[in-house]
């Protein structure tokens, strides 16, 4: 039998769904009969969506700059 | 550097015209990644001006050491191993913070500890605007050690694989997988204190 912090430990692979049928089949059960580790799982992949989804930002056109001007000098000082 | 047009070219190309001294074929790789590198710098180090400098150091090594990197890699794997060893130099350098080595003893086992369960309400993100989500984001991810840190900005921002994380920390898998548990947990943990659902209360379990 299954226990909450055996759930908790495969929670990430779960999640990534980086495990084997039975394992799985096993933490499916788990969770539809245990609230706390329901939510857990739910709120867990959540978060893990919300930082997915934030946006990249692009580079400052100012730090681009910077960082050209810099490799510039470097390849200058080479040759 | 000259504006290129080499936008459809072929990484492997890239490199090899960048080992010849091409710095136009180099220039196309820094602007292929620089966005994502920039983002990791801020991320780990929670600075602009240290990320800045991240940014710049990454590529000038990368320039430097180009002949080192035999492609038994990825190119962005090896460029993302340089930027956080450089991130976590600044970190150790401001020294506020004392743990920040990846190679540290870090306790990992038993205590994977859930102190708050609460369901969230629906998209509770919504009730937020984007720049106090992003404050929210920013403040969970600050609050995790480096080592923790260092693996879930890698896994879950950068969407790299275990593997790749692994490489680019130069960890072994069972410690990226147990880190990012914890990481992720704790993370959970921050952002339940927000978006949990009215009236759903904190409650001790475990």
């Amino acid at each position: 039998m299954l226990t909450c912090k055996d759930f908790l430990h495969e929670l990430s692979d779960f999640l990534d769904e980086d495990m084997d049928r039975e394992l799985r089949a096993k933490l499916e059960t788990h969770i539809a009969e245990c609230p706390n580790c329901w939510v857990i799982a739910d709120t867990t992949k959540r978060t893990i969506q919300i930082y997915k989804g934030m946006d990249p930002q692009p580079v400052p056109p100012d730090v681009e700059k910077r960082l050209m001007d810099a490799l510039e000098r470097k390849i200058a000082a080479r040759h | 550097m000259a504006v290129t047009s080499q936008a459809g070219i072929d990484e492997g190309v890239l490199l090899a015209q960048a080992r010849d001294g091409d710095t136009r074929a180099f220039a196309e790789l820094v602007r292929r990644y620089e966005g994502k590198i920039f983002r990791l710098a801020q991320h780990i180090t929670q600075n602009r001006e240290d990320a800045e400098d991240v940014l710049q150091e990454t590529f000038m090594k990368a320039y430097e050491h180009l002949d080192q990197f035999k492609g038994d890699s990825k190119f962005y794997t090896w460029i993302v191993r340089i930027a956080v060893n450089q991130a976590l130099m600044k970190l150790r350098r401001r020294k506020t913070d004392k743990s920040v080595s990846l190679d540290e003893q870090i306790d990992t086992g038993e205590d994977t500890v859930v102190r708050e369960i609460a369901a969230w309400g629906e998209d509770p993100e919504q009730h937020f605007s984007r720049e106090e989500l992003g404050k929210i984001l920013d403040t969970a991810i600050q609050s995790l050690e480096p080592p923790y840190r260092s693996v879930f900005v890698l896994r879950d921002i950068e969407d790299m694989s275990t593997e790749e994380t692994a490489e680019a920390l130069g960890l072994s898998i069972p410690a990226v997988k147990s880190r990012l548990l914890r990481a992720r947990l704790q993370l959970r943990e921050k952002l339940t204190r927000f978006f949990k659902r009215k009236g759903d209360d904190a409650f001790a379990y475990m």
